[in-house]
Order: structure tokens, then C-alpha cells, then sequence
């Protein structure tokens, strides 16, 4: 149970965060990308305002043993590169620029995203079910 | 002065900052939505779905509250070309599962404990996404 509540809250200050920040309004992603146009920099804002808090978390962690709730830590970060991590953040930034939504914003706007909202929503979930295949034909390419 | 949308988006990235936070010394899992959801799209999250679904349900009804609550006028001013809002999602959702995270896992999470694969990422999403912005909108005026 606690598990659930530590989630939920977590759920919602992310969500309360992404409003208030105004990343759920796609003009403000949109320009942040659009560098040769109307450059607008909140998103550096909102990125530097929320890697303070998780600076310090990270360091907590090496302090503690185990969570609150008891379940382990993250373990290292791979310092592996590789291909599906360079196609995939590529497409994603396409998909990103093209609406101005990626999947945080996409869930915390849902309420009021409006027929594209709920689209755009509906079109990542098919994506996310799509990738296995798709990661298969990746590796084959990358294999040779 | 600074604009009151730089100050606006300091602190709610610092609302994000702590959610994490208190995601990852709570329960010890890092935040990112793209996982979350993904986990429960494709089974391979299913073991954890009542802390997954916690999290999701929270993520889109407390906006939804905060909005009732103070009557915020909003809009996510999202373009109504539904071609190009399927294709966004599309290559969302393949991109963000293939890289394994989005903004917030790769971006938030990785770059504050100063992942190498979470800085590429965000270096590669960054980069891929201005030039879309000057290809699909200055290029060819369709976003």
C-alpha cells in the first residue's frame, strides 16, 4: 500500500509540475526546438529546475541501503551505446518536434488535450506495441 | 526582468524534480513516463502494474483537479492536422521504447546522475528535434 501511495504522489507532483511549467502546451516545446525562429528557453528551465532535486536524490541513494519501501536502488547506469538507443531517440525527437508532446505531457493533458490529445495518445501506445518487431529489423540491419 | 514563463517553468521543473525524487528514494525506481506506460502497453511490466497504474492514474487526474479547482484557462494548442498527430505519436512511442526512456527517464533522471546513455540520448532527441523544426515548419510550413 505504501508502494501505491509513494507512486501516486510521485504521479501527480509530476503531473502538477508539468502544468505549472507549462510543458503541456505544445507552443512552448515546439518553441523551445524551433531555435531559428521564436527561440523561447522555458524548457531549459523546467530541465535545470528538475535535475536540482534528483542531483541530490542520487546522492542520498549512496548513503541509504535500500528505499523507503525497501526495494533496492537502480543499479549503475550501462555505459553501453548503441544503436537502438541513438534510432530511437532520433525518432522520438522527430515525433516530439512534429506535435510538441511527449509522453509525460501527453498523459498529464489527456483531460483536456482535446480528439489530437487523445489521438496522439492513442497513436504512442500503438508505437510502443509496434517497437518489437521493429527493434528486430534494427538488429538484423546492425548484426551484418 | 525575468519573464514570468521562465519562473513558472523553474518551479514546476522543480516540482518534477522533487516527484522524482521522492519515485526514486521512495520506492527505488527511476521516473520515466515513457517506461511507466510502455511496461503496461507491451506486458513486460506487468509484475508492478497496481504501482504503475498509481502513478498514471495520479499523472492524469491531478492536472485534470488542479484545472476544476482554479479555473485555469488551458490549452495544449496541439495542431489539429490529425495526419501529423498520429505520426507524432507513432514515433514517440517506437523512439521512446527502442531508446529505452524520453525527457523524463533519459533527460530528468539520467542526466542528474550523469548517465552517458541517458546525455546521448537527450543530445540526439534535442538535435533530431530542431531540425525538424526547421524542415517540417521552415522548410516546408506544415507544423
Amino acid at each position: 500500500m505504501q508502494r501505491l501511495l509513494i507512486a501516486a504522489l510521485a504521479g501527480g507532483l509530476f503531473g502538477a509540475g508539468l502544468l505549472v511549467s507549462g510543458m503541456t502546451d505544445t507552443n512552448k516545446v515546439q518553441g523551445w526546438l524551433d531555435v531559428f525562429g521564436d527561440w523561447d528557453p522555458t524548457l531549459a528551465f523546467v530541465l535545470g529546475g528538475a535535475i536540482i532535486p534528483m542531483l541530490i536524490a542520487w546522492q542520498l541513494t549512496k548513503k541509504r541501503s535500500a528505499s523507503l519501501s525497501g526495494a533496492p536502488f537502480p543499479s549503475k547506469p550501462s555505459t553501453q551505446l548503441d544503436h537502438n538507443l541513438i534510432i530511437g531517440s532520433v525518432l522520438f525527437g522527430i515525433g516530439w518536434a512534429l506535435v510538441g508532446l511527449c509522453p509525460g505531457p501527453a498523459m498529464a493533458s489527456l483531460s483536456w488535450g482535446g480528439l489530437s490529445g487523445v489521438l496522439f495518445f492513442v497513436a504512442m501506445l500503438g508505437g510502443m506495441l509496434l517497437v518489437k518487431p521493429i527493434r528486430t529489423q534494427i538488429d538484423k540491419v546492425f548484426a551484418k | 526582468m525575468i519573464p514570468n514563463e521562465w519562473i513558472m517553468g523553474l518551479v514546476g521543473g522543480l516540482m518534477i524534480g522533487v516527484a522524482a525524487s521522492i519515485f526514486l528514494l521512495g520506492n527505488g525506481r527511476i521516473m520515466g513516463a515513457s517506461g511507466l506506460i510502455g511496461g503496461l502497453v507491451d506486458r513486460s511490466g506487468l509484475s508492478d502494474w497496481a504501482e504503475r497504474i498509481a502513478f498514471l492514474a495520479a499523472l492524469i487526474i491531478v492536472p485534470a483537479v488542479l484545472i476544476a479547482l482554479f479555473d485555469i484557462q488551458v490549452s495544449t494548442n496541439a495542431t489539429a492536422n490529425l495526419f501529423i498527430v498520429i505520426l507524432g505519436g507513432l514515433l514517440v512511442g517506437v523512439g521512446t521504447r527502442l531508446a529505452n526512456g524520453c525527457t523524463s527517464g533519459h533527460g530528468v533522471c539520467g542526466i542528474s546522475r550523469f548517465s552517458i546513455r541517458g546525455i546521448m540520448a537527450t543530445v540526439f532527441y534535442l538535435v533530431a528535434g530542431g531540425i525538424t523544426m526547421v524542415l517540417f515548419r521552415h522548410v516546408m510550413g506544415v507544423i
